[in-house]
């Protein structure tokens, strides 16, 4: 096992470092000039002088090396430092990734937002996943009812209907026709410095998340629920479950144990792969109800042309995806034995 | 004489035949279909039918709710909203169907290539394992913002976007029908029909023009319809997040965002592009869900 988990992870460290070099050029390829956005009235000498500082004549590799260094090395020793208050090497002199715009450090400004994103993407996710997995069960031991029909249909609904259409109805109906004194009514504007110290901040809070969650909790389900299906609809028809049956087992133990047990296995690793999409995703569902989550300071950070905060947003979403593929591998290699020895 | 009646009695069945009447018992893709093929004439023939032009700003009738004569209102400069959507819906899935073109064309060229030539099958099946791991949407926001007033200054401010949009959403797209045509072509390789054109001589150009394209049409069929789908959300999302087409030159996303900002005193305004886009995105899907079963023998023969 340590073994295909060391070859997996070998296979990551090209992947990734490929990935950093074409984000690196496309974002260097761009006609767009950093120093566009200063005012007219800088003189030419001088904005020769801003663009030297900010390293722009240097050669493009050394560049890329620089960042590089910058990200693998500088980044995550600051956070050390900040985290743990472990100092290694020159703390206080050592470089920070710094925001064109803002002109604080790029790390600290995800930091700031990583808290909302993942309350608000996490919790959907796993809302997803708790209506999923019973839909899925249940449409495939039941196959061609009703209630399969229903979620054939609801979840074709769930995958073709786009995130930011779900997000605007549902504003439309339980913000702007629901009067603003009723129960059902949910602010459509996410209060991110909101805190929560008794009861009724909780309750406001899980209100204020209603509608995020439930926007992309409906996407993921959709999804999830139709894996959860076909999965179960392959191990049903299997020869150890007519065993099962055979030896007299009770039809409860035979599917919660030995059919959903078998059929978890690729749908565990559907979900980690899902995972770094959903980031993508609440991009969009972020924007709809400003919540001021990582997705919203990628937009922010590309209306500004803020290249060091854009590049490290891009790259980060990039290393969650590698990162879960690996994790989804490693999963798969662990709950199905046959898989290892590829 | 009686050789003919004989004739006659055996019904004469051709594979597309089957696969249409197995497309057409399934009720989802017809009615898809039929959404579809409306949404299309609406789109393209409806602009000359409902002669009020997109673009014309009357003033005077701005913000108005349904009428006779504004069946989808008006939005705040009094442009009418039938006549937006209805232009809308052209660019939209004219970005659709070019795009999917060229991720189709993208994927089965890659595929094909790396299942019928064995020494390009590592490199570009690595490639297209980079591919996938690539962050699309940040990537494609990145990409317009970048570029996006380069080619707007060489093309002109619309057909610059429009080539930027279609390019970028092929480009990052054919990863899947890569793979899939990949495999296909990689079972078909070892087929006897293969065997025997390789063993008279065909060239590969031809081999794979006329033995293996043929057979791996379905694939590439429910391919394309998925492809229109991710089309138009992606074109819609990118416009929903500002970044797609301009204000003046609506499509439906833009619509929606444009929408969104008057959310709570026109709250019809975001529900007939909204409704527009999930409509053809639903009946498309509906469509390739009919079309991988009529497609599949397996499913077929019952």
């Amino acid at each position: 096992m340590l073994n295909f988990t060391l070859r997996r992870l070998m296979f990551t460290i090209p992947t990734l470092l490929l990935i950093s070099f074409i984000i690196f050029l496309i974002l260097d390829l761009a006609p767009s000039d950093p120093t566009g956005n200063l005012p007219l009235t800088i003189p030419p000498e001088v904005r020769a002088l801003i663009r030297a500082s900010l390293g722009l004549d240097e050669p493009m590799w050394y560049r890329y090396l620089l960042w590089c260094k910058q990200f693998f090395i500088n980044e995550p020793l600051n956070l050390f430092n900040e985290w743990f208050g472990w100092c290694i090497g020159d703390c206080d002199g050592r470089l920070r990734m710094t925001s064109y715009l803002t002109r604080s450090p790029v790390v600290d400004l995800i930091a700031e937002r990583m808290p909302q994103t993942l309350w608000v993407v996490g919790m959907s996710y796993v809302v997803g996943i708790l209506i999923a997995l019973p839909i899925g069960v249940i449409s495939a031991y039941k196959q061609y009812s009703w209630f399969d029909q229903a979620g054939t249909f609801i979840a074709m609904i769930g995958f073709s209907v786009p995130t930011f259409f779900t997000g605007v109805l549902l504003i439309v109906v339980f913000s702007v026709w629901m009067p603003n004194d009723s129960v059902f009514w949910l602010p459509s504007v996410y209060d991110t410095t909101h805190e929560v110290t008794d009861w009724g901040s909780f309750v406001f809070q899980m209100r204020q998340m209603a509608m995020p969650v439930m926007v992309l909790a409906l996407y993921n389900a959709a999804q999830i629920s139709r894996f959860m299906r076909a999965s179960m609809l392959d191990n049903l028809s299997q020869d150890y479950v007519r065993t099962a049956r055979a030896k007299g087992l009770k039809e409860k133990t035979v599917l919660l144990v030995h059919v959903l047990r078998n059929s978890m296995i690729p749908v565990v690793t559907v979900i980690a792969l899902g995972i770094p999409q959903i980031f993508g995703g609440a991009i969009i569902t972020e924007q709809i109800f400003k919540v001021n989550g990582l997705g919203q300071l990628l937009i922010i950070g590309i209306e500004n042309s803020d290249i060091p905060l854009v590049q490290t947003l891009t790259f980060l979403f990039a290393v969650l995806i590698v990162l879960f593929n690996l994790v989804a591998d490693v999963l798969y290699g662990l709950l199905d034995p046959r898989i290892r020895y590829d | 004489m009686t050789d003919a009646t004989l004739e006659d009695d055996r019904k004469y069945r051709s594979l597309w035949g089957d696969v249409w009447r197995q497309f057409r018992s399934h009720r989802g893709a017809m009615i898809g279909s039929f959404v579809f093929i409306g949404i299309l004439l609406a789109v393209a023939i409806g602009p000359y039918l409902w002669g009020l032009d997109p673009n014309y700003a009357d003033v005077r009738n701005r913000n108005q709710g349904m009428s006779w004569a504004h069946p989808f209102g008006t939005d705040q400069l009094g442009h009418d909203m039938l006549a937006q959507v209805l232009q809308g819906g052209r660019i939209s899935i004219a970005v659709g169907l070019t795009a999917m073109a060229l991720s189709l064309f993208l994927g089965t060229f890659i595929g094909v290539l790396a299942g019928y030539f064995k020494r390009l099958d590592g490199v570009l099946m690595r490639g297209t394992d980079l591919f996938l791991a690539l962050p699309i949407l940040p990537l494609l926001l990145v990409i317009i913002m970048l570029f996006r007033d380069t080619l707007r200054g060489m093309f002109g401010p619309e057909t610059g976007i429009f080539i930027l949009i279609v390019f970028i959403i092929g480009i990052t797209s054919w990863m899947q029908t890569a793979r899939i045509v990949r495999g296909d072509v990689l079972a078909l390789k070892e087929r006897e029909f293969i065997l025997a054109a390789n063993s008279i001589g065909t060239p590969s150009k031809r081999v794979i023009s006329r033995h293996i394209m043929p057979n791996i049409l379905s694939p590439i069929m429910v391919s394309a319809t998925l492809g229109i789908a991710t089309a138009i959300i992606t074109e819609s999302s990118l416009s929903f997040l500002g970044l797609g087409f301009p204000s003046d030159f609506p499509t439906w996303g833009r619509l929606l965002f444009d929408g969104t900002q008057r959310i709570s005193q026109a709250p019809s305004r975001v529900i007939w592009p909204g409704l527009a886009i999930s409509l053809t995105v639903l009946s498309v899907n509906f469509i390739g869900d009919g079309l991988r079963d009529a497609l599949d023998p397996r499913i077929r023969g019952r």
